[in-house]
């Protein structure tokens, strides 16, 4: 353990950020691992903020100064793994240690990258899966693949090479040499479709190529927070993560706040949430330290 | 409280009887898993016409192995001894009366 952390917050946005300001004014530790700006940082001008008419960049930098000046500490990496056992642990892909607190707020806002490949929705399940971890049990020496070319697929394929006869990491039309330097098996040829009935057989590719595969795991880009949702088993509706009236999720410390939990893509709404978010964790550490 | 089935009592449990069975596949090691138990014990305590049962597939990898299990939460319902639809991923209390209609 690195910090003894009080809330972790995924995501310097204006969710996450709003939700350290409540956390840290009330003294809490709380930590933000931030991986640059998002769709924030595509925002050229912000007029429809309240006392803002800044770039999205300017507004993102702002907020992370003001959290640092309350004393949040800001962690610059990536969020590559997680787990659940009464406490949240968290895999990064630049600290060797993991990082792990009893409260953990979800607000990477949402990636715009999507798989949608013939085949893909009807193989979920019966070859294709979404973590490691879980699935990983069931492809004991067969062959698999994964899906993405960053941090985060190669954290899938490194828990997959112990478990699995073969694992190809397949970077859908995207340099694959970070993925060859780990030692994988690469394939970058962009992905076309899925076949398979009843069962996943192969992955074929826009060259009209085929990999055999019994097993493919979906780890594209950077993992955000529905991805950590879901690995952890928080309910999603669709890519959106569910959260109650105080961006509570359905499991005890873990909450959400701003793009991820879907609705209006707004600066104001995530502020909202993220000060609703981090006003609930408070509430929540403290009944902890009560009930100890 | 959900039923612990094993390859030994499988066929007595879900496949005898005329009573709808919801077979939950799961592990300990699984995060979504271990949030879908709390959600069947209180589907089931909500429902007494379905009969709610859990596989280990940990220690019981080869009833996993006949159902092609691959991923973890699998939900599969049993009617009359024959498997009539299957689920995979968290499902909350209403997903799980749809599943089992």
């Amino acid at each position: 353990m690195t910090e003894p952390f009080q809330v972790i917050i995924i995501g310097g946005g204006p969710a996450g950020v709003s939700a350290a300001l409540y956390l840290c004014r009330a003294n809490i530790r709380a930590a933000i691992i931030e991986n640059g700006p998002g769709a924030l940082g595509r925002a050229h001008k912000i007029e429809n903020y309240y006392g803002a008419a800044a770039s999205g960049l300017k507004l993102y930098a702002e907020g992370l100064e003001q959290a640092r000046n309350l004393s949040a500490t800001i962690i610059q990496d990536e969020v590559v793994g997680v787990e659940y056992t009464g406490a949240f642990t968290l895999a990064l892909k630049n600290a060797s240690e993991a990082l792990t607190a009893p409260a953990l707020i979800l607000a990477t806002g949402t990636k715009n990258i999507t798989l949608d490949l013939p085949g893909l929705t009807e193989l979920e399940g019966r070859g294709v899966s979404y973590c490691a971890v879980c699935d990983g049990f069931f492809f004991r020496n067969k062959r698999v693949a994964v899906a993405g070319g960053g941090a985060y697929a190669l954290h899938e394929a490194e828990y997959l090479k112990h478990l699995a006869k073969s694992v190809t990491v397949l970077t859908n039309g995207k340099d694959d040499s970070l993925v060859k330097q780990a030692g994988f098996a690469a394939i970058a040829q962009p992905l076309a479709a899925l076949t398979g009935a009843g069962k996943l057989q192969s992955v074929r590719f826009a060259d009209g190529s085929e990999l055999e595969v019994d097993g493919l795991f979906i780890a594209l880009g950077t993992a955000d927070s529905a991805d950590l949702a879901r690995k952890l088993g928080a309910q999603l509706d669709g890519r959106f993560i569910r959260i109650d009236e105080n961006c509570a999720t359905n499991i005890p410390g873990l909450f959400a706040a701003g793009d991820c939990t879907g609705g209006l893509m707004q600066v104001a709404k995530a502020v909202h949430e993220g000060a609703r978010a981090g006003l609930a964790a408070l509430k929540f550490i403290r009944a902890q330290s009560v009930a100890k | 409280m959900a039923l612990e089935i094993t390859a030994a009592n499988f066929a007595d449990e879900v496949l005898a009887g005329d009573k709808t069975v919801l077979v939950d596949f799961w592990a300990e090691w699984c995060g979504p898993c271990r949030m879908q138990g709390p959600i069947l014990e209180a589907f089931a305590a909500e429902h007494p016409e379905v009969k709610v049962a859990k596989v280990n597939v940990d220690a019981n990898g080869e009833l996993a192995e006949k159902f092609g299990i691959m991923s973890i939460p699998s939900l599969l319902v049993f009617k009359n001894g024959k498997l009539v639809k299957s689920a995979v991923g968290l499902h909350d209390k209403q997903a799980l009366a749809a599943l089992t209609e």
